[in-house]
């Protein structure tokens, strides 16, 4: 089994292997997040029944909370990533954790634009300094940040470690700050504002929920691998096995 | 060792010999300090429930202004070049940097705080609780920061880029030291905000200089 793992990650380490691999996954990935996406979304728009507090507007859960549970998820795989770029010097590992970056901003910001839609109609206003939604718009900062040094920084392995560095520093920080805006939310305002406690959700609820928490896993694996293969056909652009795909594929000159 | 000592000897004495490097922040402090009656209110009732936290965000900001130099001139003249080949462990001439960088910056706005206090009405309650909380707060912000500082050090127009990394990790720094300084105002036990402070710094002093160690070395690579 150990040995099993050793050769996977070796020949994670390969940009060809990790190519070609992906190339038959892409097609059942997409597959599987629009089933996935339409089959949560009609089981939850219509057949969940409404909340009995918030009646149609808790609808929107069915994109928040998955949506917050990858960009939660995200930082801390790009923190890894880079983390294992920076201890075996794994290339695949640097461009894995470029790939996230983005795609774990923008499930962080539709985790906060929905928030806001949804707190409209439950709170009567669009943004209230309530924990959870203080400590995304923070981890939102903290993507914003790596992403600006990897930008800043021309040299291009300087920016892959100065943006590990800054995500492992950042992963640290994460429960740190959760915690310490919790401590000052239940301060300032006692749980006059709380997402409504969750009252053990009827099945019918969660069900839903669950199809979506998958399905937007899956979606964010399939972005991941996409962006992931960008980087490699622009790394190996001058290898022999890139150059020859366009002649695999049909195209030719 | 006699490195780090050579280290902290000589940024001192920079300090000393160039005295903007850490007048400017100070007065920088002051300054924004004092735009906070003339923007919101001058009422002394009011401002005295916001002077904890208007102070701590003022230090806040003049740290990060001095942090943008930490590592500047170290990376351009070649000074980082003789450290790494010294064989001398860069963990702690990180800590040595901080150090000097929190005697230069958080030691003068801690002293220089008590006036800002008289500024902004302060309760007189609060004064040692502010003065506490920035003694105990003000070193989180040169280790975490100095993190920063040596990631954009060879960075063109590092300062502001420098603000967007390391302005989300002072948050919990902000918070406990805010409240406590809130909390002494009112006459209530603010033991457990300066405890959590100093959790923090342990833990800062413990490992911010490891991420500083690697980041400066990425600066050889550019």
């Amino acid at each position: 089994m150990w040995q099993w793992i050793v050769r996977l990650y070796h020949r994670l380490g390969s940009p060809k292997w990790f190519y070609e691999l992906t190339s038959k996954w892409i097609f059942w990935l997409a597959l599987l997040s629009v089933v996935g996406c339409v089959v949560g979304l009609v089981l939850g728009l219509l057949y969940a029944p409404a909340d009995y507090q918030q009646g149609n507007s808790f609808r929107i859960i069915y994109i928040h909370v998955p949506a917050a549970l990858v960009a939660q998820s995200a930082f801390i795989m790009m923190a890894v990533a880079g983390a294992v770029f920076l201890i075996w010097k794994m290339k695949m590992a640097a461009w894995v954790a470029r790939a996230i970056a983005p795609i774990g901003a923008s499930f962080c910001l539709i985790a906060l634009l929905t928030g806001a839609i949804w707190g409209k109609p439950t709170w009567g206003t669009w943004w209230v300094w309530d924990a959870r939604l203080t400590s995304m718009l923070l981890l939102l900062f903290l993507y914003f940040g790596v992403m600006a040094l990897q930008r800043a920084i021309e040299s291009e392995e300087a920016s892959h470690k100065g943006a590990a560095i800054l995500a492992l520093v950042g992963l640290v920080n994460i429960p740190i700050i959760k915690y310490s805006v919790e401590w000052w939310n239940t301060l300032h305002q006692p749980a006059t504002l709380k997402l409504t406690e969750k009252p053990s959700m009827h099945p019918d609820m969660l069900l839903p929920l669950l199809i979506m928490i998958l399905t937007t896993y899956v979606l964010f694996a399939l972005l991941v691998i996409l962006r992931t293969r960008n980087e490699i056909l622009w790394h190996e652009r001058k290898r022999s096995w890139v150059q020859a795909l366009p002649e695999m594929l049909g195209g030719g000159r | 060792m006699s490195l780090v000592m050579a280290t902290i000897k000589r940024d001192l004495l920079l300090a000393g010999r160039n005295p903007g490097e850490w007048l400017n922040p100070l007065m920088f402090f002051l300054m924004v300090v004092a735009m906070f009656p003339l923007a919101v209110d001058p009422d002394p009732e009011f401002l005295s429930r916001i002077a904890g936290g208007v102070i701590w965000v003022g230090a806040l900001l003049a740290t990060l202004l001095s942090l943008d130099a930490l590592y500047k001139a170290d990376v351009e003249d070649g000074t980082l070049e003789q450290w790494l080949a010294s064989g001398e462990s860069l963990y702690m001439l990180a800590l040595a940097k901080a150090l000097v960088h929190w005697l230069c910056s958080g030691l003068p706005l801690t002293l220089m705080a008590p006036v800002l206090g008289l500024m902004m009405a302060l309760p007189d309650d609060a004064y040692i609780g502010m003065l506490l909380s920035l003694a105990v707060g003000t070193p989180i912000l040169s280790l975490l920061g100095s993190v920063g500082a040596a990631l954009t050090a060879g960075v063109r127009s590092g300062g502001l880029l420098l603000s967007l990394l390391i302005l989300p990790m002072y948050v919990p720094v902000l918070i406990f030291a805010a409240s406590a300084v809130y909390h002494a105002g009112l006459g209530m036990a603010y033991n457990g905000q300066i405890g959590f402070l100093g959790a923090m710094l342990a833990l800062s002093v413990c490992l911010t200089p490891f991420a500083s160690a690697a980041a400066l070395k990425l600066n050889l690579s550019r």
